[in-house]
Order: C-alpha cells, then structure tokens, then sequence
C-alpha cells in the first residue's frame, strides 16, 4: 500500500500499547491502613444462615461468623458495629475476597489445600470444627447414610460439599445423583418439596436450615454419619501477613480467653484485680501484645468485650439453647477433650 | 488545488482509525495489566491445564458415561451435550406449537384467533426465567412423591424424580432389539429412560416461551403473502391444502426463516439459565468448575467461546439457506 | 339523445353485513373445521374456566391467614402469601421504615417514562426532567449523591431490590446504551475499515453470547479488571453489564432503521456541503430514529425482562425478593405458585402495555408516512 509512513505509525502506536501490558502495577496499600482509613471493616457473610450469618428483617446481622467479625473489627477500630456486612453465595465469595471488596471472609468456608494453595487466600484459624452430614425426612426410613443407593441428593453449587459427595458415593458404591443448585435458596425449596432423598451439607448447616425451613423440624432426620472432615473458619487475602496476623490472633485471643475463664461479664472485674500472669498478658496489663500486631494494648480487651469468648460466642449462635442445639463436640476446649487449642499469647 | 496533507480525506480516515485503534488498544493493555497485576498480587494461577485435572465431582444427569475420575474437560463436554440436548428438542417442540399457534392466529375461527392473541401475549410478557421456575415449582410440588408414584402397568412411572418410560435398546446377545424397561426400587429408578423434573422443567418452559415468538413470526411470514396469490390460486381450482402446500408455504418460508433462526438462537442461550433450577448445562457446570478451581477468567472465556462458536455456526447455516431460497427477482 | 328522468323504485335495502349472525357464521362456523374447533374450544373452556375461576377468586383466601390458607390448599389459592409479603416482595429487603423512599421514587421514574413516550412533551425541557427525575432518584434510594448525604439515612446499593431496581436497571441501561448504539451502528455502516471491524465484532461477540455468561464476566472478572484497591459498585458492575448487551442489540436496531433510509438524502446533503456529522445529525438520524422507535420498545421489554437474570448474581428483583420473602418462613413456603403468580402479573402488566404502546406507535408512523 502507499501509506507507509501511516504504517510505520500504526506499528508505533501498537508496539507503545504493548509496551504498557508489560509494565507491573504495586500492589496498593495495606488492608489495615486501608480499613483504619475507611474506619470501618468490610466482612463477607452467608446470605441466611441461621447460627452463623443471617439477617432480620431490620437489617441487623447475628450469628457465630458475625461475631467473630465484630470482636475483629473491635480489635481493629475500638467498636464492633463499624462493619459493613456483605452477604455472599457460595460462588461468588472467593472472588470478592480476591478482589479487594471484602476485607475478611466470615462466611462457614472449609479449610482446604485448594483455597489456601492456588486461590490467593489464606486460611486464619478454625472457628468451628465441622464434618459433612446427610438430612432425610423421617418418614423415609433410612436411617444410615449408606442406605442411599442411587439417591438424589440436593447440594448447593460451589462447596466442598459436591465432592465430598462424589467421593463418598463412590467409596461405598452408591451412585448417587446429585442435583445441584447455584443458590441455597433453591436447594432448600427443591429437598423440602420432596425432590430429593437426602439433602447434604455440613452438619451444623444442616441444623440450622432444619431449624428455620422445615415446617416441623422433628419430621427431618440428621443421619449419624458425617462423611468428610469441615473445618470452617475465617479467610484473607494473601499478600498482607500483618492482616493474617491480626485477624488469626483475635481468634486464638477469643479461644484462649475461654480457657482462662475470661468472660465478657467478668472481664472489667479481671482487668482491675486479677493477679494471673496469663491474664494479665491477656488483657493487656503486663505486656503489650497488641504494638506487635499493630494494634495498640487493649486489642483483645475490646474484642472480648464486644462478642464475649469462644464459648459464649458459640452458646449464643448455635449452642443447647439455641433452636439448631448443636453441642459442643469437637468445639470444646482441648482441655475438655476438644479441638479448639490456642497457641500462648505471648 | 491540492489541499495539504492533513486536509485530504485520505489522511484524515487513516488517523481517525488509528486514533480509534490505538485508543483502543491501549485501554485493553491497561485493562490486562490490571489483570495481570492483581492476579499477581494475589497469587491466583491461571491458565487451561485445568481442563485435563481430575473434575472430581459427580455430573446428575449426562448422555455420556460421565465418572468423577474424568477430566474437566470431559465434564464440559457432557454440559455442552445436555445443553444440546435441551436445545434440540426445545427447538423442535417450539416450532410445533407455535406454527400451530401461528396458523390458528391467522384461521378464519374467532375464538381460534383469540386464543392464539391471549397465548402469545401472555408467554411472550412474562421473563422466562420466572417461567421457568414456575414450571420448576409445578413439576416438583405437583408431582406424586417419588415412594408412590404415578404408574401404569410397570412401565411408565411419573413422580417428583421425572417421567421414565422404556425403550428399546440393541441386545447383541438376542441380536434384536428388547425393551428396556425402568425399575422402582425404594424411591429411584434404574434403567430405561428417564427424565429429570430439571431437564422437563426447562425444556417446557423454554418451548412454551419461544413457541409464542415462532408464533409471532409464522404469522408475519403468512401475512406477508400476498392475497392475490392466494386469489390466483383459488381462481384456478386448487384445494385448500394444495394451496397451501404449494403456494403459501414456499414464499412464507423465506421471510420466515431468517426471524426463525434468530429464535432458535435464543432458545439455545435461553437454555443457560437452567443453572437456576439444578439442570446440569454447560454454564451449570463451568461455574462448579469456577468454585472449584478458581479459575473465573478461564471457564466464562470457555463458555463464552462456546457459545459464540454454537450462535455463529448456526448463524453461516441460515445465511447459507437464505441464499438458497432467496426470491430470485426479475 | 334524450334523456329521461323518471323516479327509479326504492330497492330494498341490502343485506346487513353487521349483524351479530351473520359474524358468528363468518367467524366461528365458517366451515367443518372452524365449526369443529369452535365446538371443542368452547367445551375445554366450559370445563376449565369454571375450575380456575374456582381456584383463584371463589375459594381463595385474599387475608394473610396462615392457618385458613393451610386449610384450603388445593381447593382455593392464597393470596394471603401476597398480603403478607407484598412489602418484601416490591422492596426486597429494603429497610422496612423507609420503603416510602423507593415508592417515591419508583412512581417518579415511571411518570417520567410514561411522559417521554407522549409526543407532546418531546421538547428539551424533557431532558432537563430526565436529568432532575434520575438525581432524584438516586438521592432518595441511596440517601447521598455524589457523596453529599441529603439528610436521608443512608442505604447501600447491595439493599436495593424489588421493582425500583427492576426499573432503575432496565431504563438506566437502555438510557445509557442508546448513544453508544448509535455511535455502533454508524460505525458499521462506515467504509473506515477498522472502525467496521471493530464495530462489528462488538455487536457480533455480544449478540452470540448469553446474557447470564454477561452477567458472570461483569460480577466476578470486573472488579480484576479494575486498578488494585478499586471495588466498584455491585449495582455498577450488573449496570455495565447489560448496557454493553442492550447497546449491540440497539445497534443492530438502528442499523436496520439507517438502512431504510434513501440514498438521495445522503447525495442531497452531500450536495448541499454538509459535512459528515452534520448530515447524521440534521437529515439522516432524525428521520431513522423515527422509524426504530418501535423497534427500541419492543428492545426495552426484552431488557425489562432480562433484568430477572440479576437474581442469579445475587441481586434482589423481584423472583429474587420473593425467595427471601419465603425462605426461613415455613409457614408461608408452600403457596409459592401464588407468589410468582403475583410477579407474573407485576410483568405482565408493565410489558403489556409497553407493547400496546410500542403497537400505537407503529400505527402512528404508518399513518405519517402514507402519502
């Protein structure tokens, strides 16, 4: 053609456009400045889940992973009402975590090699120590898991669950049949309209959804079985040690506050005369643990103060008294034979 | 004269274009780099060699032989069948009813005409996806449960699991076909055919929908013969079907068939939205493959490619019989 | 020649070609056939009106009872459900002492629609009013504009559901995509080679896929597209979504309505030295843009309509509202069927008479352009 200066142009023009793609872009700020500068904290939750992250009708959010968002958010900005709620389904919670529109992901997700790996995302600590169950109405008769050859099963769309499932099905040879739904919503109306044999998910979401969805809860059974190991609990981002750090501590704070008696009724009283060294290192007496974090020596103070300990935090949402009357099972301290063992804060 | 360089048209196209192209070669620079660095930042991978992981994850209801023990991307491939499959006989059933409806709407009978006007205004007003979960909502809480359900004489069975009927399958061992026949046992059903509330969920709605456009379209292609066509044909003694077979249908045909396609198109990008009732279609299963991988970018690129591919080929295949039929002028 | 007048005898008058007979024969008994769909159709009616009609208004529970409801399922529908949950429905889960806010504002945005398609007002006050409604809008859903907060307690975008975000997306994104589709539709009609390419490409990509696919790449990709640190707004990201799918459908809509138009205008305008814009703006999009005015309506119910794809990215129109309105609430789940069934009627009405409208429309531009 006659235009070769027009040419010689049109490749500048597209060699200095490529030459942008090549440049890399810092990674903007830290989460803790960013959330000190907002002066509020942006927490991922379920969209309803009883005992774990659910909303009234007033708009006012409740539940085990709420609490455990206010006692960070106190730990971080002094209150735990400066929190911004999202609600997110399952499919979408990691990318908003990913993508800078959440700052913590309190939303019942399971800890597995996958996420913490090649997600970009980093698992803080358990907060509640979970397994996959199975519900089936009573008046079907089964009353074991592995009674459910070639069952249909409803699940949710983007869990675990799906293919701890699979795995389960194939183990004991059931070809089971998965019906699986993009929201929860779904899911529940199709099992309680009878659709399915059997509905699956963890077990502790498998109490509360009995609990608030079932027209009478004692015609649903849980089976005994639980078929996968769901240890649930808070993410971050990766790339923010100082993030992780904070947020992984405030829960081992919550646990250990439990196993020193330490309770939200009682903590002024333990602030003023208790004389245990641990105690004390706890709540910020004798030894400032918050300036380690970044935060200033009252961090753990506020925190328990604002949701109360890992038990209280635990009996409030979803203990006996609560209608899903989970026990404490594998979420009771170490030293009473549970799981939940905080690392010494010191 | 001769106007300067920058005042010839030539001139002024070729910088307008590339204006236009390096602006917009510079924003999708921009917008990768974002990308990239963000992704960077958060250490999430990218790339297609997840397509050949294990998938890891049962499939409820596929054409082919579909393990957990498979690839990912032979889970799309049994997505991209069950949304053909959807597709096809949606299709199908669509241009059914609606040429019946369509015929019925331009048909000498009032209440025919009627009918036809409040059918098409009704379907045609309403989003299909809120048809389709009303269907969803019909054929699940309507059905008999599935430990007692609807059956005549043990071999058809209809209940909350779907409709299953038998159907004749090649023996090699007898070298002749014999029936293959569903069997209830506790609630669920093995062999023979059967269809999921899911898959009739969507295929009705989906039908039921689109028929009211292909309705709407048939219409348009009858209406648009002329009448003295139709007068000529009369005048020269041919019946009522013979006028139709051979003088209506052919020319409404070519101003029916390009609208048509384009319905037919819909129907097949319609179908995606069976991830909202549990149907497991090509979207349906990209996005259990996005929550388990990570992968977003990757698997909305694949199904976008997907589609693309299914809308253009289908689109060269009509423009290629338009071309055919296309009334050849004096 | 002579010619003679003579009073002619008063003829009988003719035959009535109106009377009620003589169209039920014509319309109804015309022949076999017709005779036979008649007959059949009028018993299928006399067998299922009388049952619906039943079912819907005579046996049906219009208070929100529970209990009467639960005791005459199957017999009656419950439009108690509706009673009971219309508010959370309408609003989603807006907060519930302030919902007169979003009812303000919705009936503010549908008289503006409803004043812009009346040909009387098609004056430039109309785009002042346009720009003031929108402002309002925005100020009394969310409470601050442009980060001023109007006195109003503050509500944030993820809260807004129902009928106004119904509303507010479908006319924002058809608003918003009409310039764009324009600028589309003649860059594909230019001979600058690649402005077509580009042109086409864009319309030919977006037409090809699902909206949902849309849906998915503008919540989860857009927010990686986007400066670190930056979060756009859900609704934003759901908002450019489907304007970047109505403006390729607009486009191909305005393209069609540019074909129509005679190359003599161009050659006339050509001949009076106008400049390429100056044409499109004086003598070839008036006159296009006339004729696609149809064609645009029947876009904006499509895009009506699809904006119930939202609920599947998790935001709360009006199918959305209602799952939440029903979920948790076991007393009320089971009369879903009349739940939706009051959707139904909510979309109905809107696109029914958005047709109607698109229909009188077309009747008025053909009257115009007989000659």
């Amino acid at each position: 053609m006659k235009c070769s200066p027009i040419k010689a142009a049109l490749g500048g023009a597209a060699a200095l456009g490529l030459s942008v793609l090549f440049s890399t872009q810092a990674w903007a700020g830290k989460t803790l400045d960013t959330i000190k500068q907002r002066d509020q904290m942006v927490c991922g939750v379920n969209t309803g889940l009883a005992g774990f992250g659910a909303a009234d009708s007033q708009g006012k959010w409740t539940g085990l992973d709420v609490d455990v968002c206010r006692a960070v958010a106190a730990a971080v900005l002094g209150s735990g009402d400066k929190v911004r709620y999202v609600p997110l389904s399952a499919p979408q919670r990691f990318t908003a975590l990913q993508s800078g529109e959440i700052d913590m992901l309190s939303r019942n997700t399971t800890f597995t090699l996958t996420r913490d790996a090649s997600l970009g995302l980093h698992q803080t600590a358990v907060t509640f120590y979970d397994g996959q169950g199975f519900m089936v109405p009573v008046k079907g008769g089964i009353k074991s898991a592995k009674q459910l050859k070639n069952a249909t099963v409803c699940v949710q769309s983007g869990t675990t669950t799906e293919k701890n499932l699979t795995d389960f099905s194939k183990a004991n040879n059931l070809a089971i049949k998965p019906v699986v739904f993009e929201k929860l919503e779904a899911a529940n109306a199709a099992y309680f309209a009878g659709r399915c044999k059997a509905y699956t998910t963890d077990a502790s979401g498998l109490a509360s959804i009995r609990s608030k969805e079932a027209k009478d809860p004692k015609e649903h059974a849980i089976l005994p079985e639980l078929i996968s190991k769901e240890p649930l609990g808070p993410l971050v981002r990766r790339g923010d040690d100082e993030w992780f750090a904070i947020v992984k501590w405030v829960i081992y704070g919550l646990v250990e506050a439990e196993e020193y008696g330490i309770t939200a009724a009682n903590i002024e009283k333990l602030k003023a005369e208790s004389t245990d060294p641990v105690v004390m290192r706890l709540l910020g007496k004798s030894d400032d643990t918050g300036k380690l974090l970044g935060l200033d020596r009252e961090w753990l103070v506020r925190a328990i103060t604002t949701s109360g300990n890992y038990g209280e935090i635990f009996e409030r949402n979803v203990g006996e008294k609560t209608p899903l009357a989970l026990k404490r099972g594998p979420n009771a301290q170490w030293a009473k034979g549970g799981l939940q063992y905080a690392p010494p804060i010191r | 004269m001769n106007s300067s360089f920058w005042h010839q048209k030539q001139t002024r196209r070729w910088l307008y274009q590339l204006a236009l192209l390096l602006g917009l070669v510079l924003l999708l620079a921009w917008l990768l780099s974002n990308t990239l660095a963000n992704m960077k930042a958060r250490g999430i991978q990218s790339g297609f060699d997840f397509l050949w992981a294990n998938a890891g994850f049962d499939i409820g209801e596929s054409m082919i032989a579909f393990d957990s023990s498979e690839p990912y991307w032979r889970a799309f491939f049994v997505g991209l069948l069950n949304t053909l499959r959807v597709s096809v006989v949606g299709i199908a059933f669509c241009t059914i009813l609606g040429t019946l409806i369509g015929v019925g709407r331009v048909s000498h009978n009032a209440l025919a005409r009627g009918l036809g006007y409040a059918y098409t205004e009704l379907f045609r007003n309403v989003p299909v996806l809120l048809q389709l979960l009303i269907w969803y909502v019909l054929l699940v809480e309507f059905m008999p449960d599935s430990q007692s359900p609807l059956h005549f004489n043990d071999w058809f069975y209809l209940s909350k699991n779907g409709i299953s009927f038998p159907v004749p399958v090649w023996d090699p061992s007898v070298h002749g076909l014999v029936w293959d026949v569903p069997i209830w046992f506790d609630g669920e059903i093995t062999q023979g055919i059967s269809l999921t509330p899911e898959f009739l969920a969507i295929t009705l709605g989906l039908s039921f929908y689109t028929s009211a456009f292909v309705a709407e379209v048939v219409r348009a292609g009858i209406v648009s013969v002329p009448r003295g066509q139709l007068e000529a044909a009369k005048s020269i003694g041919l019946s009522n079907w013979q006028t139709t077979r051979q003088v209506l249908l052919p020319q409404a045909m070519r101003v029916i068939i390009p609208p048509l396609t384009n319905q037919y198109l819909n129907l097949t990008k319609n179908s995606s939205l069976a991830v909202a009732i549990g149907y497991p279609d090509l979207v349906s299963i990209s996005n259990t493959a996005l929550n388990q991988t990570g992968r977003a970018v990757e698997c909305i690129a694949l199904i976008m490619a997907v589609y693309l591919c299914l809308s253009l080929g289908t689109s060269a295949l009509m423009n290629a019989f338009n071309q055919r039929m296309a009334i050849r002028e004096r | 020649m002579a010619i003679s007048l003579q009073n002619i005898a008063p003829k009988t008058p003719p035959v009535s070609h109106t009377s009620w007979r003589l169209w039920l024969r014509q319309n109804l008994f015309a022949n076999r056939t017709s005779t036979l769909t008649t007959v059949s159709l009028l018993l299928l009616g006399l067998w299922l009106l009388p049952q619906l009609w039943s079912w819907a208004v005579w046996h049906a529970q219009f208070r929100p009872d529970a209990d009467a409801c639960q005791s005459i399922r199957g017999i009656g529908a419950c439009w108690g459900v509706v009673s009971e949950k219309y508010r959370i429905i309408i609003f989603g889960r807006y907060p519930f002492a302030e919902q007169w806010r979003p009812l303000v504002a919705c009936v503010l945005l549908v008289s503006l629609l409803v004043v812009s398609c009346m040909r009387a007002f098609w004056r430039i006050g109309l785009l002042w009013a346009w720009v003031a409604v929108w402002l309002a809008f925005f100020g009394l859903m969310g409470g601050r504009l442009f980060g001023f907060s109007l006195g109003l307690s503050p509500v944030p975008t993820d809260q807004w559901g129902g009928l106004p975000l119904t509303l507010m997306l479908s006319s924002l994104s058809i608003a918003l995509a009409f310039p764009l589709a324009v600028l589309v539709a003649l860059g594909r009609r230019s001979d600058l080679p690649a402005i077509k390419t580009i042109c086409v490409t864009y319309v030919e990509l977006v037409r090809g896929v699902p909206l949902i696919s849309v849906l998915f790449m503008a919540s989860f990709m857009f927010p990686l597209l986007m400066p670190a640190g930056t979060t756009p707004d859900v609704l934003l990201r759901v908002l450019v979504g489907i304007t970047l799918f109505s403006a390729a459908y607009t486009a191909e809509i305005v393209r069609g309505g540019l074909q129509a138009i005679p190359r003599g205008q161009y050659e006339a305008a050509a001949s009076l030295g106008l400049g390429y814009w100056k044409t499109q703006r004086i003598i070839i999009l008036p006159q296009a843009l006339a004729h696609v005015v149809p064609g645009i309506m029947n876009n904006f119910i499509a895009i009506f309509k699809d904006t119930s794809l939202v609920t599947i990215v998790s935001l709360y129109e009006l199918s959305g509202a209602l799952g939440l309105a029903l979920s948790g609430d076991p007393l009320w789940r089971p009369f879903k069927i009349e739940g939706y069934l009051f959707i139904t009627l909510i979309y109905f009405a809107f696109c029914f008479a958005m047709s109607r409208y698109s229909l009188w429309v077309e009747h008025q531009l053909q009257r115009s352009q007989a000659r």
